[in-house]
């Protein structure tokens, strides 16, 4: 396993590695989509400090009625998209590759500490950007902050168990 | 004629319109919605190091990511200058809460006792941004994925590790908040 040059990692989008590099016209798509969801995220509020401690404080539904509904539409999106299979612009067939369940520690694990900082923060990784595009530049320190954590993690990753 | 999108929206607007992030990247391009995945695609750019775990091709994995990623920032950056200043407006309770713990500034997105240059020197600053930033960018890579990858992708796609990681998000969230936040602002 070590001597795999293939790639370890298996994070987000990690299903997508075999595909090739889109093209110019696809990746004008991914920058448009990313304005929106950029846009979106700050109107909607999720990117606030305030709104992610009145979540963890069970103090207002919104945050859990964004989250919610937004499951439950991403759900009935994908169900359809594999019921009626479509496939995508491209002509690829549309799959989501399963994450690997292991002992499901990192998951635990990993989860609890990202939640950590997503308090501290007031943050998760999408936000973290579309702050610095607020205004709130402190947010780059951050960010380089989280490039390190990820770094580490992949540093140290043979000493954690999976 | 746009002052529509600059008024605070409902959850029944926001949360639907951030699950459509999942079908629209499928459907363009089968790709899965998920952005601390750039994380690792910029180690793996910057500085892979002899680290198997950043020694993949990150122009195939998460070049399309990492462009919408840069969207996100275009995004917000039109959402901050293209329309009034966001107030926040939390429930009155959070806001009591928040202020028995020093914090008095509530304009903005986030505050500015806490989240500027110059509160960065002090130690509270340093913690939520700095060592926040540092859990958060660990606790993805080790968990594979965030709110958008797990929480939004995972559950939609009714996977279990993605289940376990939603409940981690909310233990940790609600242990810094009840257990960590209370020394770090009270204290210091």
């Amino acid at each position: 396993m070590t001597t795999t040059i293939t790639s370890e990692y298996d994070g987000c989008g990690a299903g997508s590695s075999e595909q090739p590099v889109p093209r110019p016209a696809f990746l004008a798509v991914y920058m448009l989509l990313g304005i929106a969801f950029g846009f979106v995220l700050s109107r909607s509020e999720v990117i606030s400090w305030f709104r992610i401690q009145e979540m963890f404080r069970l103090h207002s539904f919104r945050m859990y009625g964004i989250i919610g509904s937004a499951v439950v539409t991403a759900a009935i999106s994908v169900a359809l998209i594999k019921r009626l299979g479509i496939r995508s612009i491209g002509g690829e067939r549309i799959s989501i590759p399963a994450k690997e369940l292991g002992s499901g520690i990192r998951y635990a694990a990993g989860g609890t500490i990202f939640g950590l900082g997503w308090a501290l923060t007031g943050a998760c990784p999408g936000p973290l950007v579309a702050l610095i595009g607020n205004g709130v530049s402190v947010m780059i320190a951050s960010l380089i902050s989280a490039l390190f954590g990820t770094w580490v993690y992949g540093w140290m990753r043979p000493k954690f168990p999976h | 004629m746009t002052a529509w999108l600059y008024r605070e929206w409902p959850w029944y607007v926001a949360g639907p319109l951030i699950g459509l992030f999942v079908p629209a990247l499928l459907l363009v391009g089968n790709k899965v919605f998920g952005i601390s995945g750039n994380l690792s695609h910029l180690c793996a750019a910057i500085a892979p190091g002899k680290l198997d775990f950043f020694r993949y091709d990150w122009r195939k994995a998460g070049l399309w990511n990492l462009v919408f990623l840069a969207g996100v920032l275009i995004g917000g950056f039109l959402a901050f200058h293209g329309g009034p200043p966001q107030t926040i407006a939390i429930s009155a309770e959070t806001r009591a809460a928040l202020a028995r713990l020093g914090i008095h500034d509530f304009s903005g997105v986030a505050p500015h006792e806490l989240f500027t240059w110059h509160a960065l020197l002090t130690l509270r600053g340093f913690v939520l941004v700095v060592i926040g930033g540092f859990l958060v960018g660990f606790g993805t890579a080790y968990a594979a994925g965030c709110t958008s990858g797990h929480a939004i992708s995972g559950l939609a796609n009714f996977e279990l590790p993605s289940l376990i990681a939603v409940i981690g998000f909310f233990a940790g969230g609600l242990a810094a908040t009840y257990f960590i936040l209370p020394y770090v602002l009270g204290g210091l």
